[in-house]
């Protein structure tokens, strides 16, 4: 048994889900497999996008995948790196519009 | 980077068999991964089609030490076609049925009897007559500053690598200030007329991921490529080939030294594409070595895997016979069947 929570080669094992709810694993990969195909946005453009937003959600998993998937696509790393800043900018701006309702309760309860 | 090839630094993977023993072992040993005899089922033995294109390597000297070369080629390497090995090409040119004649290397431009070759051999009339040039040669010394008029006259079809249109991925790939030559030699190329739109002087580009990692779009690469070479430097070309790097010779060594070889292969097998196995480049074409000794396809010639035909060497050539053999198969196979697949010509599928 591995004595940390995350093991790199767990990623092979992704599809393995199917195994334990055939239906809805299915439907899920199915719906991955739609979303990343060319539309209105390119393939390059949804994975930057994935990109950015597996640092936000923290997934080490997807950080992986999606910078070998930029390397497959041709994606540079600083094309990469801008995405990664531009999930940290939306996330920080999160924490920090907060301060807004800091700031609203701070005057409330103050004279 | 490393500057020597394997061969020179007397490197154990410079020994074919110990190649071959490593992609048997392990992961393959233990029945964690099929082998590709195994994942190629009721399609084993894979038989050959039509021959379509004879490849034939000058030899494996060249003027780069590229750190993924499959055929361990460098300025150390002294194996290099004779020209009584020529003549005995130049025969089997006249007879064979295949419509595009492929000269490689090394740098094949370095082979002493290189330009009387290419004249002979243009003689012959074959449809496409492709010569792989590594770029930067034509711009290492004087005495091949007119590559490009010479390819012009012989109305030669050029093939050339370029790992990336941004100079620190082809560096690290191919060295110290190859980019930047490779540029001016593809420049040097258009101002001859090659890779301009309605010209018939073809210039076709290679890409090969500059990493452990797979090549992904072929289109959606050559339409990025197209863009920032025009871009950036007036560049223009005519199609770009998608080609996976296979785990072989110094690749498979920067594989195992980054101890990315499992995941690569992992990623090999599970791109696997049944389509692929229909179009691989060893079932239309011949590859011959710089002996003149004959292969299924350039890596099995590095592997050391002659043809399974009484017809081993280009002296003895005959066409018919040595299209009944069965191709031979080992574990590296993988890279051409994985996703769109790979060949010299690019995705097969």
């Amino acid at each position: 048994m591995s004595k940390t929570y995350y093991d790199p080669s767990d990623l092979r094992k992704f599809g393995e889900i199917t195994e334990w709810s055939e239906e809805l694993g299915k439907k899920f990969f199915d719906y991955y497999g739609s979303v990343f195909e060319e539309g209105a946005l390119s393939a390059r453009e949804k994975s930057l996008i994935a990109l950015a937003v597996a640092h936000v959600v923290k997934c080490p998993y997807c950080i992986d995948a999606y910078t070998k998937d930029g390397l497959e696509r041709g994606i540079t790393k600083e094309e990469m790196m801008e995405a990664v800043h531009a999930g940290a900018a939306i996330e920080s701006g999160a924490t920090l519009v907060h301060g807004v309702q800091m700031m609203n309760k701070y005057k409330k309860l103050s004279m | 980077m490393t500057t020597k090839s394997l061969s020179a630094r007397n490197n154990e993977l410079s020994d074919a068999k110990k190649q071959l023993e490593f992609l048997s072992s392990g992961l393959f040993a233990e029945g964690e991964l099929p082998t590709f005899r195994d994942q190629l089922k009721k399609q084993f033995p894979l038989k050959p089609k039509a021959l379509e294109i004879l490849q034939i390597n000058l030899g494996y000297m060249c003027n780069q030490v590229c750190s993924h070369c499959h055929v361990d080629a460098g300025p150390d390497r002294k194996e290099i076609m004779t020209i009584e090995t020529m003549q005995h090409c130049l025969e089997a040119i006249q007879k064979t049925g295949a419509h595009t004649l492929d000269l490689t290397g090394g740098a094949p431009e370095m082979n002493p009897n290189f330009r009387w070759f290419v004249e002979e051999a243009a003689k012959a009339g074959i449809k496409d007559f492709i010569v792989r040039s590594n770029l930067t040669i034509i711009v290492a010394n004087k005495k091949y500053y007119d590559l490009p008029e010479f390819f012009k006259k012989h109305n030669v079809h050029v093939v050339s690598s370029l790992p990336f249109y941004k100079k620190e991925k082809t560096d690290k790939q191919r060295g110290n200030g190859v980019f930047d030559k490779s540029i001016e030699a593809l420049q040097m190329l258009n101002a001859a007329g090659y890779g301009i739109e309605n010209s018939k002087l073809k210039l076709d580009l290679v890409y090969n991921p500059s990493g452990a990692f797979l090549p992904k779009n072929q289109k959606a690469m050559e339409s990025d490529f197209k863009k920032a070479l025009k871009e950036d430097f007036d560049i223009e070309f005519n199609s770009l080939f998608a080609i996976t790097n296979l785990p072989i010779s110094r690749f498979l060594e920067y594989l195992i030294a980054s101890e990315n070889y499992e995941d690569y292969m992992y990623e090999l097998i599970n791109a696997y594409n049944p389509e692929a196995v229909q179009n691989v480049m060893c079932r239309n074409t011949l590859s011959v070595s710089w002996d003149g000794w004959l292969y299924d396809c350039d890596f099995n010639q590095m592997l050391e895997l002659k043809v399974n035909s009484n017809i081993k060497h280009i002296s003895d050539y005959d066409e018919k016979e040595i299209q009944n053999r069965s191709i031979i198969t080992s574990q590296h196979c993988y890279g051409c069947t994985a996703g769109a697949g790979s060949s010299c010509q690019g995705s097969v599928a």
